[in-house]
């Protein structure tokens, strides 16, 4: 029971991180029908930025992670305008084959510019982690949860309350109408992708101080955010953000009780039964989109 | 007593909470030229949906010679020789036409895989048939100097005339053609009209979609009249021509060329 | 004319070890092979039903594993004192038994996953090959793991009374891909101008359309991926046999991305275009090694692919027979319209 008390709290951390990963490919995926490759390198991005601006810099830790926030979303825009832009209109397998071959030329940048060998993150917090009860858990995790939080929140709001996030619903609804109506889908896109990528990037600079920081650490973080997508439904953010939790809780109860080793075919495995028996997502029937 | 061919019996589809058909009732004989005409959204391409497996009838039965075709797939139909052509996208656009005759042709060449792939007797001689009948049928339809072209290339109207060659590839015993002359000229649409006889006569029963009346009307040995998903007349076209209750459906419709239309050619 | 160059190309890859010596590039043009026969695999699911499989490098490390297990033995236990224990075959019968096991695999995964299209489909095989590599990473008992399988011994053909040869050398090795590549070739060509190959196609370019003539989807579909993955298997299997040592890498997602490289470069429906791209995108390495780290390698990778998408979308091959005015890819064109002697008015 104690032990099951610890997987949850820990459950609630990954999660977190997990579901701003997820709404930031479920964003891209849902309006723009772009399977995004490049979703991981903006995660391993976000987390080498933290190294840079903490170590490298030698700036605070908790301004790195806004300036992490904005390079992901200066980089998720570049790309979207380079590479997406001139495709608009082609088959999706065309643009995935375009991640792709971006995604490989980003990550081996990446070993290029900083080597293979993981780096660790300082951060500002205790040692001695929070003890309450049978549970606990470091200051560092807790920052990230609230962190995560906030983000979700603030993700939320953009696409619920601000006039962007309208115009990002009316194309994921139809992009030629929303067209019709007088919205700028070709900014919406750039924004689109753009957003999601920050929100990328903020996820790996969440948990890039919890682990370690290495090029690839990217790849699996791409997986699990396709897998939170396909559970929550195609653009269904509160499906994302469940998702999330639902994956982090599955890796937890894999690692704890079957074999650490299969921790990562957790993602894998939900993909695989979730497509099979219920292509929709698990939230298909929520509403789409916030 | 002529012989049933296609019995649709008190068919009903739903989706959720709208009704597309209520309750649809008619057959189609052997030999027949049937349409089924009605307003916009009467629920035309949806009767066809179901007679051809894409979707499932809520109620009711499809027959067709006499089997129930509930539960089965529509490659399963299409094998039974219950063959439709599409309103739209009616060919491979990537292939030429001489090669889309030839998917056509699927039901004729089925080979065991080792005879196709070590290319055995059995399997040349199935080839070289399926060629030559496929150089026949795009003869046939009268798209010889086209044969070599993508058929994504073509005009609408000689896209319509490969999905027909296609379907007639398949060797259908009944053929349902939804809406085959939208989009055709005068002058296609006559040519077209012959080719609908000239296939009738070689012994396929052939069921219409359509709303080109005086085409109907011309080439129809019965007219079934659908209107808001159930059947409001049914008949040879003289009757339908001055039946109040289809005049009455197509003046509901706010189209008042048609009720000329149909006066004219009474 | 078409078969001529292929001849001819045969001709040509059937004379290069006699004139190339260096032991390197031959080393390349073997796992480039190897590598070719992959990507023609992948080809007919990718270029001939328009399905994306990015979990294609599962068959080939099935196929691996198979036959390495197959010829090394294995000894695993399953619960308590129950073992599994196989005791070593030839090796040659773990090539077939790659094939036929990876073939059923591919069957398995069909069936699964083409309730799904287009993303979702790529998706569901990505996450295929991730679990089957976390199994061959954790199952140590029987695959040892990140430890690797070694001395996986080289495949011996022969027939009793005549004697036997076992394939060690590089010279040897060339030509036993060199002839899987050209029977696989020569299968896949049957197969795609064959009725079942005009299947494919059809439900490819419109699947209503295809159903509507009575073309089973989910059958057409299930044999290309069961041939497909049978294909892979046979290429893993060749991989195993020659590099010797098998570890979980073999699964990396890279080498299913080098294999679409290979395909979408060279022009995928296209037979050829998975040579012809193979044999750029294998040899790359070879003359990118001298000036530049791996790291930049693997950038221009990336960079070529991108490129080659943009300005030659349809690949290599169909975009330099659209210029010479060649036929399509197909080939079903050579059969002229003539063939057919009888009249509209015998059929009407």
């Amino acid at each position: 029971m104690d032990q099951l008390l610890q997987h949850v709290v820990n459950m609630l951390v990954l999660g977190g991180t997990y579901a701003l990963l997820g709404i930031g490919l479920t964003l891209i995926f849902g309006i723009m029908n772009v399977v995004n490759f490049t979703h991981g390198i903006l995660y391993t991005f976000g987390a080498y930025m933290m190294f840079i601006v903490v170590h490298q810099l030698g700036l605070n830790f908790f301004l790195a992670l806004p300036v992490a926030i904005v390079a992901g979303w200066l980089l998720g825009a570049a790309i979207e305008i380079t590479l997406l832009r001139p495709l608009r209109g082609a088959d999706i397998d065309t643009t995935m084959l375009v991640m792709i071959g971006a995604w490989i030329a980003m990550q081996s940048g990446a070993l290029w510019i900083w080597g293979g060998v993981a780096k660790s993150i300082d951060n500002p917090f205790p040692d001695a982690p929070l003890v309450i009860g049978p549970v606990s858990v470091s200051w560092l995790r807790l920052f990230v949860l609230f962190a995560a939080a906030l983000l979700i929140v603030l993700a939320y709001s953009l696409i619920n309350l601000t006039k962007l996030g309208k115009a990002m619903r009316a194309t994921f609804q139809d992009s030629d109408t929303a067209a019709l109506m007088g919205v700028n889908v070709s900014l919406i896109y750039t924004s689109t992708f753009a957003i999601g990528s920050s929100l990328a990037a903020a996820a790996g600079a969440l948990l890039g101080p919890v682990y370690v920081v290495f090029p690839q650490m990217g790849d699996l973080a791409a997986v699990k955010a396709f897998a939170i997508v396909i559970l929550g439904g195609l653009g269904n953010i509160t499906g994302a953000v469940i998702g999330g939790f639902i994956l982090a809780l599955a890796e937890e109860l894999g690692a704890g009780y079957v074999s650490s080793g299969y921790r990562d075919a957790m993602g894998f495995l939900i993909i695989i039964m979730v497509l099979i028996f219920k292509p929709t997502g698990l939230f298909a029937r929520a509403e789409r989109v916030g | 007593m002529a012989e049933t061919v296609l019995s649709i019996e008190h068919v009903a589809v739903h989706f959720g909470g709208l009704v597309a058909i209520s309750d649809m009732n008619f057959h189609v004989n052997k030999g027949e030229i049937v349409s089924l005409i009605g307003p916009n959204g009467a629920g035309k391409t949806t009767a066809f949906n179901v007679m051809t497996g894409f979707l499932t009838p809520t109620k009711g039965a499809v027959k067709y010679c006499g089997a129930d075709l509930k539960g089965k797939k529509p490659h399963e139909i299409a094998d039974l020789g219950l063959i439709r052509t599409f309103q739209r996208t009616s060919v491979f656009p990537n292939d030429t036409v001489y090669d889309n005759v030839l998917i056509g042709l699927h039901r004729q060449g089925k080979l065991r895989l080792a005879e196709a792939i070590l290319g055995l007797p059995r399997a040349r001689a199935s080839e070289k048939a399926q060629r030559a009948r496929a150089a026949e049928l795009v003869r046939w339809i009268g798209l010889e100097a086209r044969a070599n072209d993508l058929a994504g290339s073509l005009s609408y109207g000689e896209q319509r005339l490969v999905g027909v060659a296609l379907a007639l590839a398949a060797q259908p015993k009944m053929l349902l053609m939804d809406e085959p002359v939208s989009g055709m000229n005068a002058s296609e649409t006559h040519t077209f009209v012959q080719l609908i006889r000239k296939i009738r006569d070689s012994g396929v029963t052939i069921l219409l979609v359509e709303h080109d009346m005086p085409m109907v009307m011309s080439v129809s040995d019965r007219i079934v009249v659908l209107n808001y998903g159930r059947i409001i007349a049914e008949g040879p076209p003289d009757d339908i021509r001055r039946n109040p209750a289809v005049i009455e459906a197509y003046l509901g419709q706010s189209a008042k060329d048609v009720v000329k239309e149909v006066a004219v050619h009474a | 004319m078409k078969q001529i160059v292929t001849l001819l190309c045969l001709a040509f890859f059937v004379s290069v070890p006699m004139w190339l010596t260096d032991p390197y590039l031959l080393n390349a043009l073997i796992t480039t092979g190897i590598f070719i026969i992959g990507a023609m695999s992948l080809n007919l699911l990718l270029g001939f039903t328009g399905q994306l499989s990015l979990g294609h490098i599962a068959f080939f490390g099935i196929g691996a594993y198979v036959s390495a297990l197959t010829s090394l033995g294995f000894d695993v236990p399953i619960h308590g004192d129950f073992h599994i224990v196989h005791v070593p075959w030839p090796p040659i019968v773990g090539f077939f038994l790659a094939i036929v096991i990876s073939g059923f695999c591919g069957y398995l995964v069909g069936r699964l996953s083409f309730s799904v299209r287009g993303a979702y489909f790529v998706i569901v095989t990505i996450s295929f090959a991730e679990v089957v590599r976390l199994v061959a990473l954790n199952w140590v008992e029987l695959t040892q793991g990140p430890l690797a399988l070694t001395n996986i011994p080289s495949i011996t053909i022969g027939l009793p009374g005549l004697g036997y040869l076992v394939l060690k050398t590089k010279f040897h090795n060339y030509y036993l891909v060199l002839a899987v590549a050209a029977i696989s070739y020569f299968l896949i060509s049957r197969l795609v101008h064959s009725h079942y190959g005009r299947a494919m196609r059809g439900l490819m370019e419109n699947e209503t359309l295809a159903v509507a003539v009575g073309i089973n989807v989910t059958k057409t579909l299930t044999l290309a991926a069961v041939i497909s993955a049978g294909i892979a298997g046979a290429a893993g299997s060749l991989y195993a046999h020659y590099i010797r040592i098998i570890d979980p890498d073999v699964f990396a997602f890279i080498s299913t991305v080098t294999m679409v490289i290979m395909v979408v470069s060279g022009g995928k429906g296209s037979l050829a275009g998975p040579v012809v791209g193979g044999v750029i995108f294998g040899l790359l390495p070879v003359f990118l090694r001298p000036i530049m780290p791996p790291e930049a390698q693997w950038i221009t990778y990336g960079v070529v692919l991108i490129v080659i998408l943009f300005v030659m979308p349809r690949g290599i091959v169909p975009s330099l027979a659209a210029k010479l005015g060649l036929a399509r890819a197909g080939g079903t064109r050579r059969a002229s319209i003539a063939v057919s002697e009888r009249t509209v008015e015998e059929h009407a």
